[in-house]
């Protein structure tokens, strides 16, 4: 039905952009990530896998990365643990006042990250709300010290932003499942929680893949949160390439990094992309 | 639809689950908005000396409200390019087959998933190859290549809800395919351009990590919130932060409204297929 | 072994046995906000019958079914099956079971764990679940795709395999909410045909909504007509078809003539026309089959009604044709004939004054 002309005025400036613009940057930072730099804060051309030779040398790095997955699994299992229970309440419990608790749960989304990092942090500081307010009903004497600069932190905060993004697409899979399978069920002498193991759940499982991948993913890579709320014992792996960018001057290093970040998210997207495709019915 | 009547006495916890889940995820909004009226300014409980004076302060501070004018500007640049390429993209995806097409799509949807900060660094080694000065324009281009994928997501599933017949129809009666692109495609679309361009402009105005990496002689808004926040806590952090808060409120408001008098009521973005 | 027709004449030629009461529905009513779709029904289901709920959209026919079943509650009245309150249950605590107009087969699950689904949840043991697919599977005709996932077959294969699965967990009462709507015209007259004889084997009783009066005259020991949520008619096919109770009835099955007439003294006059009836004076509704009007031929008989008019159209339907024929006077009557490509002139047509059924007005037009 669409002419050549059609198709090609369709694809080719999409396809220039992101050639110009994700695929020409990526492949420079492939190309840094062997090259290093010298003592006087110049790129030196040469190739050479000194790099990578550093990042598994220097314990730091992949201490670092280790940490930053378990923290990113630690925000993964609890975004699931929030999320899909709220998905299924919206989905199958609400009635009328479905649409509205949807855009409630959406709503945080739209406001600033930055803003509700920093919230958590007065929020969880030791002259933070939650101190005082634990000091006022004399639960506590002293202000309690992990809750803020500590991976606890980390994890509290990345959950509250990354919940809502591993709900969407809970909440759409729920939705997709014909009502008529949960009549059929009971019908067929399955009782209402019997349903739920053996119909929806089975079901759902492609949302839960995704809100999994996202909320790992995006937990892995982010540097704000342990930057605002991490102290020294939340570094996460971000944070070492943005210093590596910034005061301690090594591109080629930290594009090594990333060009490593890069490849353990894709390779985590083909993953998740495959497991999906399994356990979709369509 | 809903379980029937005779299902529903069940889970007593599952409510309770959801109003806590509500209560977390509002907790620190609530409490931005609340501190920021705090005479004693940050921390501390309970909140005492309600005053506008942090509301106050902000108002003469020249430096915020050049940062959100830049953020503004940087954020309508951004949705132009996205859309402008977003939109064919997604036609591209719905209806042209290349070599490279499932490469492409992958591509395309990248940045979204991607940390921002390798988007960010990334171009940034590009703009420093081809000698090109950070400022304005390369957060523009930043936000822009990380933001086509909200457009093509969006527009995509629009398309789906497309029926291809409207087209052919159009094209029978005479009209040539870009007359029918504007005539009938894009005005059928329009729900989701405006539901993109909305979504866009929000993550513009809040993005951080590619804008870190790109940022010139002029700051985001975000990126001066952030400068200030290495300094300190100050209250008036607060007081901007719930008037970000306002303004995303109306911004969703306004979004919902147009959709209810459109007459949709599927609102699950669908995001990576 | 007689064929299968042989079967299905015999079954819908022999009174129906006086048979006990499965399924007793009492004085069921059910609105959607204000909208009323269920107004007092009141009917039962006799051990292995077949009973089709026939009416149009919006009769509240697939209400009554999802009542049935437990997916709606009705606002008053009782089901009671075996004496017992069967709308207290949940669905999944009912012996009953449906096929579902879409089929609503499982698509995680194969051909053969959508079948076993109700027997795994009920715990049976896996060589009974086993021997119990196995014969479903094979009285639907679907055993060569048992390791099949619903998408890969096709809607009539969905359909036998939603059966089998309904079937396998032996309720004592199988509903089938238009189970046939979705196949094409060959394929569906074919599996009314098998859903008859199925129903016949296993001896279960059948509740069958349809909105087709064909579908429902073939297939049914019986048929309730409903019409705006109440019970318009129950009665065998041919009891419904030969003597309804109503114009709605008429018109709803088969196609008839409705002649307004004014008795007086015993005679009924429509126009020109006048014949003897045992009717009450007054204003009345007869009902005058199509089939039943023919070519006169010699003398006028005694007990028949003689008239004359000019054929207006005539729709081929293959074997017969329906006439429309001008009577004068306004009169035009639908005449059923076997089909002929010359009708000229004037016919002189009659009826017999039996076949003017008299019928209760419904309050609608044709």
């Amino acid at each position: 039905m669409f002419s050549r002309a059609y198709r090609a005025a369709i694809s080719v400036p999409p396809l220039l952009w992101v050639a110009i613009f994700l695929v020409v940057p990526y492949f420079l930072l492939f190309c840094y990530s062997f090259w290093s730099v010298s003592s006087t804060q110049q790129i030196v051309h040469t190739w050479g896998l000194q790099n990578y030779r550093e990042l598994l040398r220097v314990n730091v790095y992949l201490q670092t990365l280790f940490r930053s997955m378990w923290i990113a699994a630690r925000v993964m299992i609890f975004s699931l643990l929030l999320g899909y229970p709220l998905a299924y309440y919206l989905s199958f419990h609400a009635g009328k006042h479905k649409d509205m608790l949807y855009q409630m749960v959406i709503i945080p989304l739209w406001v600033s990250y930055l803003v509700r990092a920093y919230a958590w942090k007065t929020i969880l500081g030791s002259e933070g709300v939650l101190n005082t307010l634990l000091q006022y009903l004399h639960l506590t004497q002293h202000p309690l010290d992990f809750l803020l600069y500590s991976p606890f932190a980390v994890v509290l905060t990345l959950t509250h932003i990354y919940t809502p993004f591993a709900f969407l697409p809970i909440y759409a899979s729920l939705e997709h499942i014909p009502r008529n399978l949960i009549e059929a069920s009971h019908d067929l002498g399955a009782s209402p929680s019997q349903t739920f193991w053996r119909v929806i759940l089975p079901l759902s499982i492609p949302g839960v893949l995704a809100g999994a991948t996202f909320a790992f993913v995006l937990s892995l890579g982010d540097f704000l949160a342990p930057l605002l709320l991490g102290g020294p014992s939340g570094v996460m792996i971000s944070n070492i390439v943005v210093s590596l960018f910034g005061a301690a001057y090594d591109w080629p290093l930290g594009a090594a990094i990333s060009f490593c970040m890069l490849g353990l998210v894709v390779a985590l997207l083909f993953l998740s992309e495959n497991l999906e495709k399994k356990w979709s019915f369509r | 639809m809903e379980l029937p009547v005779s299902v529903e006495r069940q889970s007593r916890w599952l409510p309770l689950h959801t109003l806590a889940v509500f209560c977390f995820l509002y907790l620190p909004i609530v409490t931005l908005i609340v501190y920021s009226f705090n005479g004693q300014g940050v921390g501390g409980f309970p909140p005492r000396d309600l005053t506008l004076s942090w509301y106050r302060m902000l108002f003469v501070d020249d430096a915020i409200w050049q940062s959100v004018l830049n953020s503004i500007s940087v954020a309508f640049a951004a949705v132009v390019i996205a859309l402008a390429f977003g939109i064919p993209a997604a036609l591209a995806l719905d209806r042209a087959n290349f070599p490279g097409k499932a490469v492409f799509r992958r591509l395309v949807l990248l940045p979204l998933i991607l940390p921002g900060i390798i988007t960010g660094l990334s171009l940034l080694m590009l703009f420093r190859e081809v000698d090109v000065k950070l400022s304005l324009a390369t957060i523009i281009l930043g936000h822009g290549t990380a933001l086509i994928s909200v457009a093509t997501t969006e527009v995509f599933a629009g398309l789906q809800k497309l029926d291809r017949a409207q087209e052919e129809a159009s094209l029978d009666l005479g009209a040539n395919y870009w007359q029918t692109f504007w005539r009938i495609t894009i005005p059928n679309l329009r729900l989701s351009i405006i539901g993109a361009a909305l979504l866009i402009f929000t993550l513009s105005m809040d993005e951080i990590a590619v804008s870190f990496f790109l940022i010139g002689r002029d700051n985001t808004l975000p990126l001066e919130i952030w400068g200030r926040l290495r300094r300190g806590i100050t209250p008036e952090i607060n007081a901007i932060s719930s008037i970000i808060f306002v303004f995303s409120l109306a911004v969703i408001v306004i979004w919902y409204r147009l959709r209810e008098r459109k007459g949709q009521t599927e609102v699950a973005p669908e995001l990576v297929q | 072994m007689g064929s299968l027709a042989d079967k299905l004449t015999a079954s819908q030629n022999s009174a129906m046995s006086p048979a006990a009461t499965l399924l007793d529905v009492c004085n069921i009513a059910k609105s959607f906000g204000r909208n009323p779709v269920l107004k007092d029904i009141s009917l039962q289901v006799a051990e292995g019958e077949f009973l089709t709920i026939l009416g149009e959209s919006g009769s509240g026919k697939t209400t009554l079914l999802r009542i049935i079943a437990g997916f709606e509650s009705a606002d008053s009245g009782e089901i009671l099956m075996g004496g017992e309150r069967l709308d207290r249950l949940p669905p999944f605590h009912r012996r009953v079971n449906t096929v579902f107009q879409s089929y609503a087969l499982f698509p995680h699950l194969t051909v053969e764990q959508n079948v076993s689904y109700g027997l795994r949840v009920a715990k049976l043991s896996r060589q009974e679940i086993a021997a119990r697919v196995e014969q479903a599977l094979k009285m639907v005709k679907m055993t060569a795709f048992a390791q099949s996932k619903p998408t890969k077959i096709s809607g009539g294969q969905q359909q036998r395999v939603a059966l089998a699965r309904a079937l396998v967990n032996r309720p004592r009462l199988l509903l089938l909410d238009e189970p046939l709507s979705a196949l094409d015209a060959n394929l569906r007259r074919q599996m009314q045909v098998e859903l008859k004889s199925l129903q016949r084997e296993v001896g279960i009783s059948f509740v069958f909504v349809t909105h087709d009066q064909e579908e429902a005259m073939v297939m049914s020991d019986r048929i309730a007509l409903l019409r705006h949520g109440a019970l318009e008619q129950i009665a065998s096919p041919r009891e419904i078809y030969g003597r309804p109770a109503t114009a709605y009835t008429a018109q709803f099955i088969g196609h008839t003539n409705l002649l307004r007439a004014n008795v007086k003294g015993g005679i009924a006059h429509c126009g020109s026309l006048s014949w003897p009836v045992s009717v009450s004076d007054g204003p009345a509704l007869f009902s005058l089959r199509p089939e039943n009007v023919r070519m006169a031929a010699g003398e006028r008989r005694t007990d028949f009604v003689r008239l004359k008019g000019r054929v207006l159209h005539q729709a081929f339907h293959g074997a017969t044709e329906l006439l429309q024929v001008d009577c004068g006077d306004g009169l035009q009557i639908s005449m059923r004939s076997a089909s002929r490509n010359d009708w000229q002139g004037e016919l002189e047509l009659d009826f017999a004054c039996a076949d003017a059924i008299p019928v209760r007005d419904s309050g609608e037009k044709a």
